[in-house]
Order: C-alpha cells, then structure tokens, then sequence
C-alpha cells in the first residue's frame, strides 16, 4: 500500500508540471481509479501480498464530474485546417446530429454524436454564430466541454443559393438515373448534402 | 437474425465514412461564393509524385 502511495504522488506532480496554453477535457482533476473493494478484501484473505493491479487502475482516469453543474460549457470546434472556436465559453450549442437537431447545455448527459450536413449553432447571450458543417463528430464530455469536429464548416453567408439550387437539380436528376449501388448513394449524398444546404439558406 | 443495425446507406452502397465524409466536403466546397470557394479549392489542392520501379530501380518520377 505504501508503495503504490509514492506511485500515485509522482504521478500527482508531474500532471501539474506540465504547462499547456489550452485546456484539454482531460485537465480537470481526475478521480482515482483505484478497486477499494478489491484491494480491501484481498487484504482480509492474503494480507503480506500486494494485490494485484486491476483493469481500471492501468486506464488513464476519466475526467472529474464537478459536483455542481457548470453554467456555461466549454466548446472546442476544430476544422482539419484550422481552429474555429477554443475553449470558448458558451451557452448552449446546437448540433445536427444523424437522430436530429441536438441542443446540448452545461451539465449534458456525455455523448458521442455522428453529425449530418447542417447547421451548427453557437449561442452566447443573445448572439447566435450559425456555421453549416459538412459532416462530422460531436463529443459531449461528463465535464461540460464539447468537442465538435467537422470536415467542412462555412458561415451561412458564404454560401451561393444559385450553386445550391442547381447542384440539387443536378443531382436529383443523377438519381433518377443512376443505376448502380455506388453511383446511387453518391447521388443520394448529393441530394441530401444540397437539400440540406437549401434549407440552410430558407431557414 | 437480422442484419446488424440499420446501416447507413452509403455503407450498404460499400463506401466507407472517410469517403462519404470527403463527397460531403466537396460539395459543400463547391457552393460557395466566388472569393472563399477558390481559397477552400486551393487549399484543398494535393500534390502527388508517382514513379514507376522496374528491376529494383525507380524510373523518373511524374508529378500530378
């Protein structure tokens, strides 16, 4: 026992030495993840060996759920070329997951969301900042911070209604034509993505 | 039994989430307007050199 205590101090201080300009989900402090019930029954049967170490003690520790909800989470929404928002403290967001429009506030039930083509809403205050992301991931972490991965993501306004509608024609027409698996589902992701974009637009 | 799920139908089609994930991107790439579609086209731009090896040995490489 005393000697997985110094394990345990070491591994205290070299988390706080690290420096890092941006806060990670994992910074929070970390709840120990040590098989009390285990390790104290071992001790009743076997008391002059060491127990063995358990599964959960080689995983790294999860990252505390605070106590009291947080009033604001935290989003990081990264692009594969650029960072849009970093650790930005917000009300609420709004992603376009696969099963719906997904409004996530501090204190969400931790999630892995597949999003679709839509439009994702930040929401500060009163002001509202609306991207139309391609596809992509939401995780919502037990701590209130929310990373949001897309491939692509433009603010509405950089998007041409005129390439949109004819982009949607075209590729309504390529489905009613197509004929294999392969170029239906491209026509189909085509529809969708234009429809999706459309209704950005109108809506 | 029936079949694992309800698959999505890009992945009953035989494509694979990177690659419907990249039709996604591209088409959004190609609405936009004119200043921030050739900078996303740009920027989306891959250089690739290819060369051919016969008898253990490269032969000139083609750029694309």
């Amino acid at each position: 026992m005393f000697r997985q205590a110094s394990r345990l101090l070491a591994r205290t201080t070299t988390a706080t030495t690290w420096r890092r300009s941006r806060a990670f989900s994992t910074d929070l402090p970390a709840t120990p993840t040590e098989d009390s019930t285990f390790i104290e029954s071992w001790k009743k049967v076997i008391p002059n060996m060491d127990p063995p170490k358990t599964p959960s003690s080689f995983m790294t520790p999860r990252p505390a759920t605070p106590s009291s909800i947080p009033s604001k989470i935290t989003v990081n929404f990264v692009l594969p070329y650029a960072s849009e928002l970093s650790t930005k403290e917000v009300d609420m967001v709004i992603v376009p997951a696969t099963t719906g429009q997904m409004g996530v506030l501090p204190g969400h039930v931790p999630t892995i969301a597949e999003l679709k083509p839509g439009i994702l809403s930040v929401h500060e205050g009163n002001d509202v900042t609306k991207y139309f992301l391609s596809s992509g991931f939401a995780f919502i972490h037990a701590n209130s911070v929310a990373d949001i991965i897309a491939v692509e993501a433009v603010p509405l306004d950089c998007i041409d209604p005129a390439l949109v509608q004819k982009g949607l024609a075209e590729f309504t027409q390529r489905l009613g034509t197509a004929t294999s698996d392969l170029e239906k589902a491209e026509a189909q992701i085509g529809v969708d993505v234009h429809s999706a974009l459309n209704s950005a637009l109108t809506g | 039994m029936a079949s694992n799920a309800a698959v999505p139908f890009w992945r009953a089609a035989g494509m694979t989430y990177i690659t419907y994930s990249n039709i996604c991107a591209n088409l959004v790439r190609n609405c936009l307007k004119e200043p921030y579609k050739t900078e996303a086209l740009a920027r989306e731009k891959v250089h690739f050199s290819i060369s051919k090896w016969t008898d253990g040995k490269p032969e000139k490489p083609n750029d694309v």
